[in-house]
């Protein structure tokens, strides 16, 4: 018999009803909830920073208090990296949930990612090729990816819920494999093998027809209700992909493709901090309509440094939208364009990063081309970035403006500021970065 | 030879990670695979986009599986969390390589 994990969520705001849906019907061993990025990370530490007892994921109540009972019942456990900036923070508000429900579980904290304190003036931003020194900033959070070796003594507590930050998503999946089978860390054959079931899995439906369908060349079906996958590992690694019978979406030899090599580089050296995967060689076998076996990724040893992720304050980014309808549209926005320009660069002197763009016109692709579209609807968008509150308010101010001291007949403006992180990337020796868990009783 | 739009013949896919974005492109057919290692270069795909791609395009091929992966250098404007563009992750940017003309036999 394989282990059953389903694929709960891909990010923070992910659909919760569907891991309602995977627990009750999925027949789960576990339930993963994938629900950090880089960015998510750096706020959440930011997010510490005023509150100290916060920095976790902010869904993580309502997420559980969805799930638990039945998971509890079933006994699915959950491993997820909803701690972020705070695991222990995290595992407090989960014992919480678990009380109020009248619960009484085990939840086992994993800590360590955070390496602010591995981090020196001299240590080297990899993708930008400069010192942290050198880059001046200053570091709002660093976190190493962890992977199997942090997760495994958590899962060896017996632990109903894992609670962990930045691990490498992947091993979210990988370690209950290893964990169920006694996987040894060097067994590169099934670390691949699980690394690649836990590559496909977590982004949830982006392999069951999600981020896939285009109208009149790859359709799929009942998208609206599309199923979140379930992944059946085997102990000699092998994994059938499949989702809830009835659900929406399609797995196929195509969509396994897409995903397995989404966010990756060379396909054959996939780096997580447990492998260097050749997924070169996978083989992708279609055993009955929406179920998929893969099997054959290669496994070379894992990388001696683990990759971290380095935080800055970004400062303000300002972003206001304004729309212009019906004849000459497009020409209106152009010339809405022009006064904006005119106003925050020319005459108040705003010399950061900006852009405008018209949505309709060109907007997502501006930067790789510029295209003449056919359009009588379109909607200018501005966007600044400052550490100054007052640049910031003053493009929101200059675009809502435009509405009487521009361009005839514009409506429906939108504007917000959000606070920003900007993250670059470094990488620390493994062996200096320490893990730990600890355990959590209601 | 004709010349068809990439998309009549092939998927593809976006995923970004820091400043760079890869599209893996995946020919429906096992012919056009090889048209493709002659057609859609890596230098064919820089010279296609110069403004978006600033760094190097490298691409890999995977003869078993019938496919490429594009890797777009200092492609993402900084990043998802520099990047002021509305699509940060270039996660449309698999479009516009689907909007390439390529060569394949007749």
């Amino acid at each position: 018999m394989g282990i059953r994990i389903g694929a709960g969520a891909a990010f923070s705001n992910d659909r919760i009803r569907a891991s309602v849906d995977l627990v009750e019907q999925g027949r789960l061993d576990y339930l993963v909830l994938e629900c950090l990025a880089e960015r998510t990370l750096a706020m959440d530490h930011v997010e510490r920073l005023r509150d100290p007892g916060r920095g976790y994921n902010s869904g993580l109540r309502k997420r559980l208090l969805a799930v638990l009972r039945q998971a509890t019942e079933k006994g699915t456990r959950i491993v997820t990296n909803m701690g972020s900036a705070n695991p222990m923070g995290a595992a407090r508000e989960a014992a919480q949930v678990a009380r109020e429900l009248r619960l009484s579980i085990r939840i086992a904290v994993v800590e360590g990612d955070d390496v602010r304190a591995l981090m020196e003036p001299d240590t080297m931003l990899a993708d930008l090729g400069i010192t942290l020194a050198q880059f001046g900033k200053p570091m709002v959070s660093a976190n190493a990816y962890i992977g199997l070796d942090a997760l495994l003594p958590a899962l060896q507590t017996g632990a109903d819920i894992v609670i962990a930050g930045r691990v490498a998503d992947s091993s979210l999946f990988l370690a209950p494999a290893a964990f169920e089978f006694g996987w040894a860390a060097d067994d590169w054959e099934k670390i691949a093998a699980g690394v690649l079931a836990g590559h496909l899995l977590e982004c949830t439906t982006q392999v069951t027809g999600g981020y896939f369908a285009d109208p009149g060349y790859k359709d799929v079906p009942g998208l609206d209700n599309v199923g979140y996958p379930i992944g059946e590992i085997e102990r000699d690694g092998r994994t059938r992909i499949e989702k809830l019978p009835g659900t929406g979406g399609c797995i196929t030899e195509l969509t396994i493709k897409e995903q397995m090599l989404y966010e990756v580089h060379d396909p054959r050296r996939y780096l997580t901090p447990d492998i260097a995967a050749d997924f070169s060689e996978v083989d992708i076998e279609v055993t009955a309509p929406d179920v998929v076996t893969v099997s054959g990724a290669i496994g070379n040893p894992r990388p001696e440094q683990l990759k971290v992720t380095v935080g800055f304050d970004g400062g303000l980014i300002a972003e206001g939208e304004l729309s212009y309808a019906g004849l000459g549209a497009r020409a209106r926005a152009e010339l809405a364009r022009r006064i904006l320009v005119d106003r925050i660069v020319g005459r108040f002197g705003f010399a950061g990063d900006m852009r405008v763009d018209i949505i309709g016109v060109n907007a997502l692709h501006a930067t790789a081309m510029y295209k003449t579209a056919e359009t009588e609807d379109v909607r200018i968008r501005a966007a600044l970035r400052s550490a100054d509150r007052q640049d910031a308010e003053l493009l929101l101010e200059e675009v809502e403006c435009l509405a009487i001291s521009g361009p005839a007949g514009a409506g429906g403006f939108r504007g917000r500021t959000t606070p920003s992180i900007v993250t670059h990337s470094a990488f620390v020796d493994r062996h200096a970065v320490k893990t730990s868990v600890q355990v959590l009783e209601t | 030879m004709k010349t068809v739009q990439l998309r009549e013949i092939a998927a593809a896919r976006s995923g970004d990670k820091g400043n760079i974005s890869n599209i893996s492109v995946w020919p429906y057919e096992r012919r056009h695979y090889e048209a493709l290692k002659k057609s859609l270069t890596a230098e064919r795909v820089k010279s296609a986009f110069p403004r978006l791609i600033r760094g190097e395009v490298e691409r890999y091929e995977l003869d078993k599986l019938g496919g490429f992966n594009f890797v777009l250098h200092d492609a993402l404007e900084g990043g998802v969390s520099s990047s002021l563009n509305l699509d940060a992750h270039g996660k449309s940017f698999s479009f516009l390589l689907l909007s390439m003309d390529v060569e394949i036999e007749e």
